[in-house]
């Protein structure tokens, strides 16, 4: 099958074993049924998964959860539709890494391709490296924090949730943006339409130097600005034409 | 010679196409409205049936078999649908549609042992509940997307166009976002909400590929995926379906309804859904698919003989919607007053988009929305359903057939040049098939 039990670890007092999946042997169906606990329980356990190769779907729709390290480079979606589960993948993943997360935590080590997080609904996706267009688009509540910087069309029509850039922004950055937060450390290419800068208080501050924390990124909060919808574009108005 | 010269029709510019202009001055924006093509388009009922005679023999109306089953999406899902009759009900939100309007096509649907769709929005409990076999939608917008449900549907579709507005997304007018439908959706109650023409994470055929394994990998291969397309270049958007992996595909043309977009979208954008049944077919047999992937047609099928050419042409199975919804009292002669107040009158009310619905149907008013019952309702669907079957059937029959699928373009003749070219079906009285012969 091309899973088994490996070193056990002790993470306090308990004894947690690791399992192992290699997918040069066992395939993304047995990785895939193994880790959404189709056979046997999965929550609180780990596992490890080997020679990603950057195949496509890999570890989606988890429910419980687990601690999943992935070795390598991923394809498209991996991590997406997932609850509670922590995912972290060594290595640069495809198109719409953790796209429609429900909770639980992503995190990448490298560089995403596109619309990385669409859609999600809840939970972190962190990115260590820099995610490419469209990152965020249609985001509906998940938190996503990239230490480097974003491509192009990011955060269009986002909803809710915040996304967070170390570095800059591509051109058209929350275009048709709806109730989401947007912060950004370095230049802005351009803002999209009904994007507009906001003011960033204390209490602003506080919330994203938790969230940086939390996503274990070391940059001092009040180097950000925000950015959100200016909400001129919420229903349809003769006016508004040039921007429809 | 005295009194007042008779003036011919002004063919450019008719009353609709003067008031549009006016409306349009006034206000500076297109249309937005609900509901199908109003233009005259060649459809089903530009062809008829040659019943069986000498050179054929019927099967007996009332006494001999003919079967109305269909499964769906055994190409690669471990639990395919089985349906008792070839005839669903297509997507429509909770949000352009009522509580109640769902659940009484629930209700109506699995009585008659067929399907229902969610639609823009997500699934409702109560539309879960309500029905026996459940299609989820997977919508550019995502509003409601819910990983959980898609487990507890029975099948899936992905949605890249329909009918109403291929290219084009969806909107919600603010007067019908709720709070409950807000909350559904992730957006603020009361704006005008937008419904997104691509999906946010895939582009073109390849990529429809990896989303539709990543759908399966989620569901464990159980749920047949279905892929829906609005009829414009048909063949090619099939046939890129099926390659894509599609257990079966959705054909919607340019009569099939929406809750609410511009009319020049309604009007004209895409091609009917008499042409766009063949194009589909071509294309699945070009690729060995035909009635392993299977087709289901939609836009603007009304009555069993619709079904029945639908089917003859090479269809699976149809789907309905503006139909449910009249069948569920849409259009009828009640609350007359309410449909003055909207400018309108039974017969002619599109009116969708204003959340003003006289008959409860497409509301969040609750008042207007009591005006349904959905047991009620569910009655009234199932009637629909089970007379569409039963003309369908009649139909087949009469053709010598044992299975509505068994009926075939050869059973079928034109009565216009249009129709016979786009059918492929010799005009009637002839065998000349414009383009072919």
């Amino acid at each position: 099958m091309g899973t088994g039990a490996g070193q056990g670890l002790f993470l306090g007092w308990q004894r947690v074993t690791v399992e192992t999946i290699d997918l040069d042997v066992a395939g993304v169906r047995v990785l895939n049924r193994r880790l959404q606990g189709r056979d046997e329980p999965v929550a609180g356990r780990r596992f490890v998964v080997t020679n990603a190769k950057g195949r496509h779907a890999l570890a989606v729709g988890l429910t419980e959860a687990m601690d999943v390290r992935i070795r390598g480079h991923v394809g498209y979606y991996c991590a997406g539709m997932n609850r509670k589960a922590d995912v972290i993948v060594e290595g640069n993943a495809g198109t719409g890494v953790a796209e429609n997360l429900m909770s639980g935590t992503v995190r990448v080590t490298g560089d995403t391709s596109q619309s990385a997080g669409a859609s999600g609904r809840g939970g972190l996706l962190v990115i260590e490296g820099s995610a490419s267009a469209r990152c965020g688009i249609t985001m509906k509540g998940i938190d996503i924090v990239v230490g480097g910087s974003i491509g192009h069309m990011s955060a269009f029509m986002a909803q809710a949730g915040r996304l967070v850039v170390c570095g800059d922004a591509g051109a058209y950055l929350g275009d048709s943006i709806y109730e989401a937060e947007l912060f950004v450390r370095g230049r802005v290419e351009s803002l999209g339409a009904d994007c507009v800068e906001k003011d960033m208080d204390e209490r602003d501050t506080e919330a994203l130097q938790a969230l940086l924390e939390r996503a274990g990124l070391a940059a001092d909060a009040g180097e950000f600005r925000r950015y959100g919808s200016a909400r001129q574009l919420y229903n349809f108005r003769v006016d508004n034409a040039a921007a429809y | 010679m005295s009194g007042e010269r008779t003036t011919r029709s002004w063919a450019s510019f008719p009353p609709h196409v003067i008031s549009e202009i006016h409306r349009a001055a006034d206000q500076g924006l297109y249309y937005i409205r609900g509901s199908g093509a109003w233009r005259a388009l060649p459809s089903f009922d530009d062809l008829v049936f040659l019943g069986a005679s000498v050179s054929r023999y019927p099967l007996e109306g009332y006494r001999e078999r003919c079967d109305t089953d269909v499964t769906i999406g055994a190409r690669y899902a471990s639990k395919p649908v089985e349906l008792k009759i070839p005839i669903t009900i297509a997507g429509m939100s909770f949000g352009a549609l009522s509580a109640s309007a769902k659940r009484a096509l629930g209700l109506g649907a699995s009585a008659m042992g067929t399907s229902t769709t969610t639609g823009d929005g997500g699934m409702t409990m109560e539309e879960r509940e309500a029905s026996q076999t459940l299609v989820y939608q997977v919508l550019p917008s995502r509003y409601g997307m819910d990983p959980d449900h898609l487990r507890i549907a029975d099948a899936i579709e992905v949605v890249v166009g329909q009918g109403a507005k291929p290219g084009g997304g969806g909107m919600l007018l603010g007067q019908k976002v709720t709070e409950r439908v807000a909350g559904m959706r992730t957006l603020p109650a009361g704006i005008d909400q937008r419904s997104a023409c691509r999906h946010p994470d895939w582009t073109g055929p390849d990529d429809l590929t990896i989303k539709i394994q990543e759908l399966r990998e989620v569901t464990n291969w159980e749920k047949p995926v279905y892929v829906k397309v609005g009829a414009t270049r048909t063949q090619y958007d099939v046939a890129l379906a099926v390659k894509a992996g599609a257990d079966a595909v959705v054909v919607d043309g340019m009569q099939g309804g929406t809750a609410a977009t511009q009319e020049v979208f309604i009007e004209d954008v895409g091609i009917p859904t008499l042409p766009a049944v063949r194009l589909a077919v071509d294309a699945l047999k070009e690729l060995g698919v035909h009635r392993e992937v299977q087709l289901i047609v939609s836009g603007g099928i009304r009555t069993g003989a619709d079904v029945a050419k639908a089917l003859a042409l090479g269809a699976d199975a149809v789907s309905i919607g503006m139909a449910a919804l009249m069948a569920l009292n849409c259009n009828a002669p009640l609350y007359l007053e309410d449909y003055e107040a909207l400018g309108t009158h039974p017969g002619a009310c599109n009116m969708c988009q204003t959340g003003r619905c006289p008959v409860g149907v497409t509301t969040q008013d609750p008042v207007l929305e009591a005006r349904l019952d959905p047991e009620e309702g569910g009655r009234r669907v199932r009637n629909y359903l089970s007379t569409l079957a039963m003309e369908c059937q009649t139909l087949a029959r009469a053709c010598g057939k044992s299975h509505v699928h068994n009926l075939e373009p050869e059973d079928l003749a034109a009565l216009t040049i249009e129709a016979a070219a786009m059918a492929r079906v010799p005009l009637a009285g002839t065998d000349w098939i414009p383009g072919r012969s």
